[in-house]
């Protein structure tokens, strides 16, 4: 079944046109890779889907479980199963990070009409997440994100994942920042939330992070669009050849 | 004394007849203040001798005042003369007759903040008929208190039942000529608590409850002295996180505290007075004279502040630190939003050997809002190895707010040790997007980075009090995110 469909997107910043008429097709289960250079617009492309203020819709479609996404605030996007990994997580002081994620799951289960979880049965359950990506407790009673290193950052990300279990998770550099090991830790976790009614868009600028999630599309978005879609042999001839041979190719 | 209180009430009731204000009850004297009306306040109250002379000495001093003008603060000037100086308390069947008669945009933060029902009719002074639970809540807890030895009363019964130590005490530590306001208080103030804890005794509970139902009666001016003797330990709990119903607009209490040696005085504080509507229209003027001395070695006064309502307040909680190693320590959550305007802080005054001071201090500004610390730590010639920390932390919500810091400090001991730590910062766009982006509405994801930023400050008020403070704030806030 077709999860998220974005059609002919264009989308604008600030008045500076930079998705330009991007589609693409997700279906539940898949696992699919956005590749680009820096400033293509993939960051852009996940808080567009997101629901980041700021960023114009000046044409196109988004649908995402047969409802029209870009009508939703962020927070019902959540609640209704849209999770963003982001590339800069941020930091907020005082408020603590378990408390933070508590909230954020109790607002997801409210709306889906469970009930809440209390804060025991929600400790265990974040303990039980947490080796999911082998984040010290000591992380789970800290500030959000505050004084995390980059690589400590991105494992919260991914543990907030695993918390929330999103239909479909946008992971926007996750591997950024990270050494081998965490990279190794971070992916592996991902792949254990890899599900057939899950599905991952992944956006990455090295393909350094598809050899430990591998994805069944790669795409590549230059110049404000799609301009190649292929499987994972894709991001190989794009290590090899880099992109300006498709920048040619778009303009 | 020549005028008797029966000639003033003539004198005052023919003023009356002679049109001041319509509708007067008999019981409350015409707007003006001379020392006429100091008198009938005075004997109104069946006061001795010494405390109608001490209210005429601050009349006195009062009148030779100007109202400060160093504050951070806007307002038309007050005509004293206006204001009706004394009035009976008021009867229950004064008030509106059910809730149905209660403004709704009250009962609905009432509802926000899950105030019991009964609360509810009691903070909004409707008039009911039925013996109040509270009452007989309160009795109970005079018993228990009385067991222990504890003295907690109005400050009319005080006088009436203590007055040796009353006279003691009171203006022992704000005397009457302190500042304006404090003048101003004490030549008229109506009512207030006392409360005196004997040597060695432990407070049995939290003074808290009591307070909460009361707290709907207190005055204009309101008096308050709680003295904790010789290793004592109390913790006080005054206001109320409820928006209360209120005419006056003007209000100028003095509280003061006295920490005997090894004494313990912690005095919490949640006050949400109507701040006006969003134009700052009809809010109240709350300008009040805190101040605590720790007299004896190794005491320990502690305040904390939550303050959310009023549409000024004029407010410096302080340590007089005269005893040797004694501590003062001052946790303050000062909101202000829309076109409230805080300026509010406190002074530490070193004067014993090895005191030491800790000032943590959280201003939060939206809307319009104008958020002033205002801080002094003093550390005089005697005070050796004095050491004071004071961290200032302004939060800012929208870009039309504002946030001032003015911390003056004075050392005349070269072994003191003072720190200073400030900083500002904003409650920005992408911390919201990130909360929302997990679920999180924008209002609860304020909120929760409001209350992140006053923890410190939290961990400080009684639990209860705390889970209050937290959901006042994010009443207080409704409407500061677009
Ligand atoms: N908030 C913003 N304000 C102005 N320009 C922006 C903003 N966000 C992104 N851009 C611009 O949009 C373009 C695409 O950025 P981005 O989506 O972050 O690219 P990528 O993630 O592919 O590196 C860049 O030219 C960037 O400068
Ligand atoms: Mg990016």
């Amino acid at each position: 079944m077709t999860m998220l469909s974005i059609r002919n997107l264009h989308a604008a910043v600030e008045g500076k046109a930079i998705l330009k008429g991007l589609s693409l097709e997700v279906m539940a289960g898949e696992v699919h890779a956005i590749m680009g250079p820096n400033g293509s617009g993939k960051s852009t492309l996940a808080h567009v889907l997101s629901g980041r203020e700021g960023y114009e819709v000046t044409e196109g479609s988004i649908v995402f479980e047969g409802k029209d996404l870009l009508a939703m605030s962020p927070e019902e996007r959540a609640r209704d199963g849209v999770f963003l990994a982001f590339q800069y997580p941020v930091e907020i002081p005082g408020v603590n990070n378990v408390y933070m994620l508590k909230a954020a799951l109790n607002a997801i289960r409210r709306h889906r009409g469970e009930p809440e979880l209390d804060a025991v049965d929600f400790l265990r359950l974040i303990k039980e997440k947490a080796m999911l990506v082998q984040m010290d407790e000591r992380f789970l009673s800290r500030a959000v994100n505050e004084g995390f290193s980059g690589g400590e950052k991105k494992r919260n990300e991914i543990l907030q994942m695993a918390v929330l279990e999103p239909k479909l998770a946008l992971l926007d550099e996750t591997d950024s920042g990270l050494d081998i090991d965490a990279l190794r830790v971070v992916a592996n976790g991902v792949n254990q939330l890899r599900r057939s009614d899950r599905a991952i868009v992944m956006i990455t600028h090295y393909q350094r992070l598809l050899e430990h999630i591998v994805p069944d599309f790669v795409h590549v978005l230059a110049g404000g669009r799609i301009v190649r879609s292929g499987g994972r042999d894709l991001a190989v001839t794009l290590e090899e050849r880099g992109y300006d041979w498709l920048k040619e190719e778009a303009a | 004394m020549a005028t008797s209180a029966n000639d003033v009430e003539a004198l005052i009731s023919k003023g009356y007849k002679a049109g001041f204000i319509t509708e007067v009850e008999s019981d409350t004297a015409p707007p003006g203040l001379n020392e006429d009306v100091i008198r009938l306040i005075s004997s109104k109250k069946n006061e001795p001798e010494w405390l109608l002379e001490w209210r005429l000495g601050a009349f006195r001093q009062w009148l030779k005042k100007e109202a400060p003008r160093w504050a951070h603060v806007r307002h038309q000037p007050i005509d004293y003369q206006a204001i009706s100086y004394y009035s009976a308390p008021k009867s229950r069947k004064d008030g509106p007759k059910s809730l149905d008669e209660v403004d709704p945009k009250l009962l609905e933060t009432y509802e926000k903040l899950g105030i019991p029902l009964r609360e509810r009719e009691i903070l909004a002074g409707v008039a009911v008929d039925a013996v109040f639970d509270s009452v007989s809540v309160a009795t109970t807890f005079r018993e228990k208190l009385a067991e222990a030895g504890v003295i907690f009363c109005s400050f009319s019964e005080a006088v009436q039942n203590h007055p040796e130590l009353v006279r003691k005490y009171l203006g022992s530590v704000v005397p009457v000529a302190d500042n304006f306001y404090a003048a101003l208080n004490s030549a008229v103030f109506s009512d207030g608590s006392f409360c005196y804890i004997p040597k060695g005794v432990r407070c049995p509970m939290e003074l808290s409850t009591y307070f909460r139902i009361n707290a709907a009666k207190t005055g204009q001016f309101e008096r308050t002295l709680i003295v904790a003797e010789e290793g004592s330990y109390v913790s006080y709990l005054e206001g109320c996180t409820a928006p209360m119903r209120d005419e006056n607009q003007l209000h100028a209490a003095v509280v003061e505290l006295v920490a005997m040696k090894d004494a313990r005085i912690k005095y919490s504080t949640v006050q949400n007075w109507y701040p006006g509507d969003e134009e700052g229209r009809g809010g109240i003027y709350n300008f009040v004279t805190k101040r605590g001395e720790c007299r004896g070695e190794n005491s320990q006064i502690s305040w904390t502040q939550v303050e959310t309502g009023s549409a000024i307040t004029w407010k410096y909680p302080s340590c007089v630190l005269t005893g040797d190693n004694s501590t003062g320590e001052f946790y303050s959550v000062a909101l202000t939003n829309n076109c409230q305007q805080a300026d509010t802080g406190t002074k530490m005054i070193h004067i014993g050997r090895n005191t030491r001071s800790t000032i943590i201090s959280k201003g939060i500004s939206a809307g319009r809002g104008q958020n002033a610390y205002r801080g002094l730590v003093k550390v005089t010639k005697g005070a050796d190895n004095a050491r004071n920390y004071t961290q200032c932390d302004s939060l800012l919500i929208g870009p039309k707010c504002g946030a001032h810091t003015f911390p003056y400090i004075e050392v005349k001991n070269p072994t003191a040790r003072v720190e200073h730590e400030a900083t500002t910062s904003k409650v920005s766009e992408d911390q919201l997007f990130y909360c929302r982006s997990r679920g999180i509405s924008r209002e609860d994801a304020l909120n929760m980075i409001v209350n992140g930023f006053c923890r410190e400050v939290f961990k400080e008020l009684p639990m209860e009090f705390a889970v209050e403070a937290q959901k006042l704030l994010g009443v207080s806030l409704e409407g500061a995110v677009g």
